[in-house]
């Protein structure tokens, strides 16, 4: 069943000569790990920040859930979860007042946002510095609190712009199981990322996007199977997209 | 949604109780600016505790006009006569090189022989007068009549003089002279009609002008730099708040809390307000501590205390209204400015030109008409009318009502904006 359906959307920015997002459509299934892989400047934010409720379309529509963001904004917003890639968090409060405070503009409350806090923080190996400030965290501490803030009221669709961006080994492996484990139980989560390898893995089906629209998707699999002299998603990224820089203002 | 309100609230003092420096910054510079100024000022506002200026008198009269300058300069209060530096008499080239250098704000030159022949023209005057009531020969007194030169009473000010002191200066003199002409008038008619012994003439003043200011019970109130000073600056350091709620406001968008708090399932407006009520909390406790320090603080640095009276409500309620319109143009400036740069620089020099425009520093009734109508449009000039309504004109409630509107609707204007801003800015 979809939870994601996108039709004819498209995206120009008030001062810009092009499309960002042109005449995409796109249909994303309950359940699954959503790639949406592509050069800088292929339209992957501005596509995830349409879908997140935080601008609006030039044009064309999209449902969450068989909800639009034009009539029922607030229940959208119940249903998903966000992880920017910044680090969305105050430096000066600690990680638990963090969660708290995201976890309450949920209306989540008492002992159960304490617990999920807790529990989170412990599964994401930070409960020792759960009443550190978030300021004095390495980056990958910040990632791993950052996508707590995003998941802790159970989502049921889960948009993540690249989470393992300048995190280590250790920190990434530690993410990438959190997210399985919380699509093993039943969350959907749309994913951005350049670190293909890992899109590979951790991936259901990928959409590559070049200049605002979608040019190939499928499972990783079936793209490096239709791609000539593939032997992983890199190649086939390569194939698809080019060799030359994608530098654009 | 009292909850979520409740834990924005909580979430804003937490950030508000980690910044050391900018708690420093909101209470503590502003009772430091307060007690500055008004330190400062004391002496424009009460002229009897006033610190005496020195004056440079160069007197090359040797009469008896330079002996009433001399006096009356004196007995004003607020003049120290110098006639020596350095143990030396001063003549006009040095007195004018000591007030040009700086050294001196101002140099009375008085003209030789001024008191004879202020004396001689009095006495020709008079006997002119005289001969027409046949008291003497109005022939002779014609053929005595001597001309006087007039008489240059020399004035150097320091170049940095500010106008309204040399106004000042030059009134006080003016009226000295005009003393000195009215008395030799009488002591000449009396020398004339030859009652030389006994004063026939009461030369005493019968006008006389008494300030009456609004009364407390059965005390009369005298504005007194304190009561002027500690709402006026309490209300500059009110509006302060614009610099580091914007800059709150714009470090939400830069470090990605915003985007966060956009995809919660909560208003852009609660967001807002759990900003509004803390900072609205943050302004009043700053309000409260310029009055402890106008109460108690100030008389230990020998500044009269800041009398409340029974105002104490109204006063709240205006410094409470006075922040909801600081902060909405806060709210308004952080959503416009992109950076803290924009924000931090923008909000401080506006909240400063507000704060001219509002009378905060040069009252307004002294203003150009052009700027008494713009002072007219600054929030801070509703603010501080009212707080002046309250404090020196005994106003009630529904004298500072209207200010109180004009504050709320400002608020609610700028808030709006904002709101409507961000909403725009999404769809761009």
């Amino acid at each position: 069943m979809e939870i994601i359906r996108i039709d004819s959307l498209s995206k120009k920015y008030k001062d810009s000569d092009y499309y960002s997002v042109e005449n995409l459509s796109l249909q994303i299934f309950e359940g699954e790990v959503f790639g949406l892989l592509g050069p800088n400047g292929a339209g992957k934010t501005t596509l995830i920040s349409m879908l997140c409720g935080l601008i609006k379309p030039t044009s064309g529509s999209f449902t969450i859930a068989g909800l639009s963001y034009k009539d029922t904004p607030m229940d959208i917003r119940r249903l998903i979860g966000v992880v920017p890639q910044e680090y969305a968090l105050y430096p000066t409060l600690t990680a638990t007042e963090n969660l708290v405070y995201f976890g309450a503009m949920y209306g989540l409350k008492g002992k159960v946002l304490n617990s999920l806090v807790e529990e989170g923080l412990s599964k994401m190996g930070l409960s020792k510095f759960a009443h550190k400030k978030i300021g004095a965290f390495s980056g990958g501490m910040k990632r791993r609190v950052n996508l707590l803030a995003g998941i802790l009221h159970e989502p049921k669709l889960l948009f993540l712009d690249e989470p393992t961006v300048g995190v280590d080994v250790q920190s990434k492996n530690v993410i990438l199981d959190f997210l399985n484990e919380q699509n093993q139980s039943g969350m959907t989560i749309v994913y951005t990322s350049h670190h293909l390898i890992e899109a590979q893995e951790l991936c259901d089906r990928i959409a590559i996007i070049e200049s605002g629209k979608v040019i190939v998707q499928g499972t990783p699999q079936e793209l490096i199977d239709t791609t000539e002299g593939a032997r992983n998603l890199e190649d086939v990224f390569i194939a698809l997209t080019g060799r030359g820089l994608r530098d654009a203002i | 949604m009292l909850y979520k309100l409740g834990m924005a609230i909580r979430k804003e003092l937490l950030l508000q109780s980690r910044d050391v420096g900018g708690l420093i910054i909101l209470f503590v510079m502003p009772m430091v600016l307060l007690i500055t100024i008004t330190m400062v000022q004391k002496g424009s506002f009460d002229s009897i505790t006033g610190t005496r200026i020195p004056v440079l008198l160069v007197d090359n009269d040797k009469g008896e006009i330079a002996q009433t300058v001399r006096k009356e300069l004196g007995d004003i209060g607020s003049f120290e006569v110098v006639e020596k530096v350095n143990g030396a008499i001063l003549d006009e080239k040095e007195a004018k090189e000591a007030v040009f250098k700086g050294d001196y704000q101002l140099a009375i030159v008085l003209p030789p022989k001024l008191s004879d022949d202020l004396n001689l023209h009095i006495k020709q005057n008079v006997d002119k007068v005289m001969a027409e009531f046949s008291y003497s020969d109005s022939d002779t007194v014609t053929a005595a009549i001597t001309e006087i030169k007039k008489k240059d009473v020399n004035l150097y000010f320091d170049p940095a003089t500010q106008e309204s002191f040399k106004t000042a200066i030059k009134s006080s003199i003016d009226k000295l002279i005009a003393t000195i002409e009215k008395d030799k008038v009488y002591k000449v008619f009396q020398e004339e009609l030859g009652v030389n012994e006994e004063a026939v003439f009461d030369n005493g003043q019968i006008l006389q002008y008494r300030e009456i200011g609004p009364e407390a019970g059965r005390n009369s109130l005298k504005p007194s730099a304190v009561q002027h000073n500690v709402p006026a600056w309490s209300l500059f350091a009110i509006f302060f708040i614009v610099v580091p709620l914007s800059i709150n406001i714009v470090k939400e968008k830069s470090q990605g809390t915003m985007v966060r708090l956009i995809t919660n399932p909560v208003p852009y407006t609660l967001f807002l307000l759990g900003k509004t009520f803390t900072y609205l909390l943050v302004s009043l406790i700053q309000f409260y501590l310029m009055l402890l320090v106008g109460i108690y603080v100030f008389p230990l640095l020998d500044l009269p205390a800041f009398e409340v009276g029974h105002h104490f409500l109204q006063l709240s309620a205006m410094a409470l209204f006075a922040g909801l319109a600081a902060i909405g143009f806060g709210i308004l400036l952080g959503t416009i400015a992109t950076t803290q740069e924009q924000s931090a620089p923008f909000g401080a020099t506006f909240v400063v030109i507000l704060a001219a425009v509002g009378g905060v520093w040069v009252p307004v009734f002294v203003m150009p008409a052009i700027m008494q109508t713009i002072s007219k449009l600054s929030p801070m000039n509703w603010a501080l009318s009212g707080f002046y309504d309250i404090l020196l004109r005994q106003g009630s409630w529904l004298a500072i009502l209207p200010n109180i509107i004009l504050l709320l609707l400002f608020f609610m204007l700028t808030l709006l904006i904002a709101v409507l801003y961000d909403k725009k800015k999404r769809t761009i």
